[in-house]
């Protein structure tokens, strides 16, 4: 029977030992973990922040039947001549094969590395750590506005904390948002109750003081840093394995050993380390199967990611990048007094780039379009709005126009009924059978009614 | 003759079972909706208000047929005809054994047919190999309410109860289209309406959610998300009265609203305010239709709904609840008396030894004689002429070689048989293949009842005489089971002998009726299942689960879902989700409603509705024609345009014949738990075309 090693019991290692049993794995798994909880949704930990959550509920499936999990474990060496795992334990796994999902570290900026009072966001011990600092109306300052960082943001002040955010750049999100959209944002932080610091740099931080690079100084109970993440290469490297920002992985996801696998956060497919929760779980089901059926054509190709903050009523999503091409068509449309911003980078018809803020049923149609590559709709504006567009091709109302759709009762059915001597609701159903249905026609029957009886009233006169 | 000329009736079509006043005189039937019964309170949709038409269609099935050398059906005798089928039954079991014979229901027949057709097919033929129609109706939301609450009536409560809502979850369910009269209860509450089309429906709704085909499971886990995340999560009824939670939300949790937004394409903003509308709601209710149901994880969509509503605390309590809109208009009753494969009378499995034994001594039977459970519909449709597979079917009240998915393989299958019977009043696409067609009955020319989508059971009465030489079903069952060696006795024909056989033996099991009657029913009780035998009599139990579930700890079970990607999927050749559903003007295959001159007039014909931009892109025109290709084969459709389609779904009506035949599209994909198939989701490309057919 083979053996499978999985170094990491993050979301990406999850995902893979639950799709390895759905599709019948066979082999024995064991999974090593460095965090000494269960498996959990990280990407839940701006809802423990803000209080939506309890930490128990991010917790993932329990794992498959039969698969062993170490929690504790830190993986101190991988031979690959002989095939086996070192542990801090000394425990000693023997693999066949090994995936590495060891995710990332948070980048802690230099000046304020090993302090007391900073905390990255990656582990419900930093939720924890972060709540204990803060009591319950402390103040807090998040470092760096990227989407994680707004998030946490958000998070601490639904708490109740009051939350500075300090971020080197003019604006926040600034990799994914061009600045009139950023400025929209920034807005929309300033408005929830966030004070921000816009172009700052942290110079030194001891609790409570924290002081930027001009020289203010702020009380903070505690740092957030959210200032990005490296991948997790360790092990990797200390194996030999072909690292370059992250662990080099192919198209079916193997290093440079090929018995040795990466998915998640600490790989680098093509240049790229997405960090996006999305892209780990993809690779983890195409690696899934890759496991399990070697012969398939199954291979790893990344989809088109539209980034996505999770905010409550604050709908931010940004997709693609780049310079737009001679004959991209732009459209933009700026709503400030409703927070509303749109920009869209289009080729023929297919978004290339986009940044939607407020335009919330437009975000939820963009990425569907972005995964799917499909063209966005002819109507740009009905698109952004997210209402029908119109289409010329429907009849005006008319005298074949149904009133009574349960029963197919036209307009011109109803005059008739009324010539014949229908003059209120009950004796037009009567003859025609509008209103018997659904019901939802009664009203307008009743117009149409009170129309026929004021225009036979103007016919009499004008006879008269 | 000394038949009354007026009967209090309901009418033949869908499971609200409208109380109507049937009226003969020199100039025909004619029909007057009842204001004292409270479901319709006066109304009728088209399809009611026509239904006389079908009592004297002019093709009506007039005699038995049976296939002659050359290959066409020829009138033959009622002798004739029986014994044909009789003799080829007896050969085919003597060479192949009894499971080589299958039966085939529908959610169409009485009660009583329903009930006296599983007992044929187990103790006349013993076969385990008889199913129904029903597993493409309900089936995914019937096993999922089992499993939920230890019982499954499509409604556990009175229709009526829905007017006194604040707000009304409408998944996947169209009433506005398909039950019209229902709307008049659903006017007064708030309704979210979710649903991959802007139905009329969607149109009346507070909130409408338009969620991508094949997806519903991913909303309803999404929901649960947000019911937790923002409060509405009803913590005190999740602890005393349900089990299960926290394996269920280990799931949920994965799906936050930015995620369920990306899989979906339902917007955050909406999903946060759908449950802002039902948490915040005093009285609110969930409601599953075919939409939710029609998948190959439809019985887990529904639990995926059930949960939700369990999370909410709806299910049992007075003003609240679950419920599943049933179509067919026996749909409910069809499923409770044994012409579902795994199912024996009084909603019983047919693995339980206690219930075996129990229906076993009413028959009169050993308890080892009956059969284990049978194949569900679309397997054994797709097992028929097979080597290991029925050699011969009967049909009763179904059209399968139009409702089936994947049709042409169904055809394929029917033509394999050695020996096809049909029973019916009109012609069909199924009859048209039959080895021996049955004229028989309808409606308006029978007695018996139908239970009704709130469990409520319905007294049908007869006003006409059936055509001379058109025999009941039950009398072709009886004459059937003598010819096969039963006593006649086993296989009474009157249908109120019927009835009081299938209440005693119904006596204990989750569906009770043995405290109904006929004479209970005609004197105007309101009498909903269960309904025990009791002195004094039982007044019925109209809402289900006040005091408590039907599981032994009384608790409700909350059932751990995933979504999964449907069966088919999107590819350059095949780049559109289609999906199928029902017209107004028609009523499921359309056998009969194609035949009502007024609903022909107002049904368009075989249609596809695309978005706009997806019409020009594919070079198509309102009013033209065109090819829709899947996987499985192709049809030939009018193009409507309709600029509330989502630019990448396509939906089609599934009533029609020939080369319109929707289910030629659609998957064999089944729901491992509930055999349903997935009829509303599967992947096609739409091309113009210059012919045009019809």
């Amino acid at each position: 029977m083979s053996r499978l090693v999985v170094i990491g019991n993050g979301p990406a290692a999850h995902r893979l030992v639950e799709r390895l049993d759905e599709l019948g794995y066979d082999g024995e798994i064991t999974i090593l973990g460095a965090e000494a909880r269960p498996a959990y949704n990280r990407v839940l930990l701006p809802a423990v922040l803000d209080g939506s959550l309890g930490p128990d509920a991010v917790g993932l499936d329990e794992p498959p039947t039969g698969v062993r999990v170490r929690l504790g474990v830190t993986v101190t060496g991988i031979d690959r001549a002989r095939g086996l795992v070192h542990t801090d334990t000394g425990a000693v796994h023997p693999y066949d094969e090994v995936v590495l999902a060891t995710g990332a570290h948070p980048r802690i900026p230099a000046e304020v590395a090993a302090t007391a009072g900073v905390f990255p966001l990656r582990t419900t011990e930093d939720c924890d750590g972060i709540l204990r600092a803060t009591g319950n109306a402390g103040q807090v300052t998040v470092l760096g506005a990227g989407v994680l960082g707004v998030e946490a943001a958000l998070g601490l002040v639904a708490r109740g904390l009051r939350v500075t955010l300090v971020h080197p750049h003019q604006h926040p999100m600034n990799r994914r948002l061009d600045a009139a959209g950023g400025r929209v944002l920034a807005e929309q932080l300033s408005t929830r109750g966030i004070t921000p610091y816009w172009g700052r740099r942290v110079r030194a931080y001891r609790a409570p003081r924290l002081e930027l690079d001009d020289g203010q100084e702020l009380d903070t109970a505690a740092l957030v840093v959210c200032a990005g993440v490296v991948p997790a290469v360790e092990p990797a490297r200390a194996a030999g394995l072909a690292v370059n920002h992250g662990v080099l992985v192919d198209e079916r996801l193997r290093t440079s050993d090929p018995d040795i696998h990466a998915i998640g956060d600490c790989a680098e497919h093509a240049g790229r380390t997405p960090g996006l929760l999305t892209s780990a779980w993809e690779q983890a089901e195409v690696l899934a199967e890759l496991l399990v059926h070697p012969t398939t054509r199954t291979r790893y190709e990344p989809s088109a990611e539209v980034v996505r903050l999770k905010a409550r009523d604050l709908d931010v999503a940004a997709f693609g990048s780049g310079a737009p091409a001679e004959d991209a068509e732009l459209v933009t449309l700026s709503d400030p007094a409703r927070a509303r911003y749109a920009r869209l980078l289009l080729h023929d018809d297919h978004v290339t780039a986009a940044v939607l803020l407020g335009f919330d049923r437009a975000i939820a149609t963009l990425t569907r379009l972005c995964a799917e590559g499909r063209e966005i709709p002819a109507d740009r504006l009905a698109f952004l709005l997210g209402t029908t567009a119109r289409y010329t091709g429907s009849a005006e109302p008319g005298p074949d126009t149904v009133i009574c759709r349960c029963n197919t009762v036209t307009r011109r059915a109803l005059s008739e009924a009324f010539d014949e001597g229908a003059r209120d609701v009950p004796a037009l159903a009567e003859i025609t059978r509008a209103t018997t249905g659904c019901g939802s026609c009664t009203d307008e029957v009743r117009r149409l009614c009170r129309t026929l009886v004021a225009n036979a009233a103007t016919e009499q006169e004008t006879a008269a | 003759m000394s038949e009354q000329t007026t009967v209090a009736t309901h009418c033949p079509y869908c499971a609200l079972q409208c109380g109507t006043r049937l009226s003969r005189s020199r100039d025909g039937v004619t029909i007057t909706p009842s204001r004292d019964f409270p479901v319709n309170q006066g109304g009728l949709c088209q399809k009611g208000w026509t239904a006389p038409a079908l009592l004297d269609t002019p093709d009506r099935l007039r005699e038995p047929l049976v296939r002659g050398r050359d290959g066409t059906l020829v009138p033959t005798s009622w002798d004739g005809a029986l014994t044909t089928i009789a003799d080829r039954l007896k050969r085919i079991i003597a060479e192949s054994g009894p499971e080589a014979v299958a039966v085939f229901g529908g959610g169409g027949l009485t009660n009583e047919k329903a009930y006296l057709l599983g007992k044929f097919a187990r103790v006349a033929v013993g076969t385990s190999q008889i199913d129904y129609n029903g597993r493409f109706c309900m089936s995914a939301a019937a096993t999922a309410s089992t499993a939920a609450f230890g019982l499954d009536r499509g409604l556990p409560f009175p229709v009526t109860d829905l007017a006194e809502a604040d707000v009304v979850l409408v998944a996947g369910a169209n009433p506005a289209e398909t039950m019209p009269p229902l709307m008049q209860h659903l006017s007064r509450p708030d309704l979210l309406v979710i649903d991959p089309r802007s139905t009329p429906t969607a149109e009346s709704a507070a909130l409408h959610l338009q969620p991508r085909p094949g997806t519903d499971l991913a909303l309803a886990l999404g929901l649960l998300h947000v019911a937790v995340i923002d409060g509405w999560c009803d913590t005190s009824y999740v602890a005393e009265r349900t089990t299960g939670f926290d394996q269920v939300w280990a799931r949920a949790a994965a799906w936050w609203p930015e995620r369920v937004e990306r899989v979906t394409g339902v917007p955050v903003s909406q999903q946060r305010e759908a449950m802002r509308r039902l948490g915040a709601a005093g009285r609110g209710y969930v409601l599953t239709g075919r939409g939710a149901e029609q998948h190959s994880n439809g019985a887990d969509t529904v639990a995926g709904f059930i949960n939700l509503a369990l999370a909410l605390g709806l299910p049992g309590r007075d003003g609240s609840g679950y419920g599943c809109l049933t179509g067919q208009g026996n749909g409910q009753g069809g499923r409770e008396h044994g012409q579902k494969s795994d199912q024996l009378p009084g909603y019983r499995s047919i693995t339980d030894p206690t219930a075996r034994e129990h229906v076993a001594r009413q028959w009169g039977v050993a308890s080892e004689s009956l059969p284990g459970p049978g194949r569900s519909a679309t397997e054994l449709l797709e097992a028929l002429g097979t080597e290991t597979g029925p050699r011969a079917l009967l049909v009763f009240g179904s059209n399968p070689a139009l409702s089936a998915p994947h049709s042409s393989r169904i055809a394929e299958r029917l033509a394999a048989l050695d020996l096809l019977v049909v029973a019916d009043f009109v012609p069909s696409e199924t009859t048209a293949t039959a080895d021996v067609v049955l004229p028989v009955t309808q409606w308006a020319e029978e007695e018996g009842t139908l239970t009704n989508l709130e469990g409520r059971v319905l007294r049908r009465h007869r006003l006409l005489s059936p055509p001379a030489r058109s025999r009941s079903d039950l009398d072709v069952l009886q004459h059937l089971a003598t010819r096969l060696g039963q006593p006649a006795h086993r296989f009474p024909t009157r249908p109120r002998e019927v009835f009081d056989e299938l209440s005693r033996t119904s006596a204990g099991g989750p569906a009770d009726y043995s405290g109904i009657s006929y004479e209970r029913l005609d004197s105007g009780a309101a009498l909903h299942w269960p309904c025990p035998r009791t002195d004094p009599q039982h007044p019925g139990t109209p809402r289900l689960f006040l005091d408590g579930f039907a599981h032994p700890d009384g608790r409700a079970r909350f059932r751990p879902a995933d979504h999964h990607d449907p069966a088919d999927s999107l590819n350059s050749t095949y780049p559109l989700w289609a999906t199928t559903g029902r017209l107004l003007a028609q009523y499921q295959t359309g056998a009969q409603t194609r035949r009502v001159k007024e609903l022909d007039e107002t049904s368009p014909g075989p249609f596809v509705s695309v978005h706009p931009d997806t019409a020009s892109r594919a070079g198509l025109h309102e009013g033209g024609s065109a090819h829709v290709r899947s996987r499985r084969g192709s049809v030939l459709v009018r193009v409507r345009v309709d600029p509330t389609m989502r630019t990448d779904t396509v939906f089609l009506p599934f009533h029609f014949p020939g080369a319109g035949r929707a289910n030629l599209l659609t998957p064999s994909a089944l729901d491992p738990r509930s055999g349903m198939p997935e009829f509303k989701v599967c992947a096609v490309r739409v091309e113009p075309c210059s012919e045009w057919t019809r």
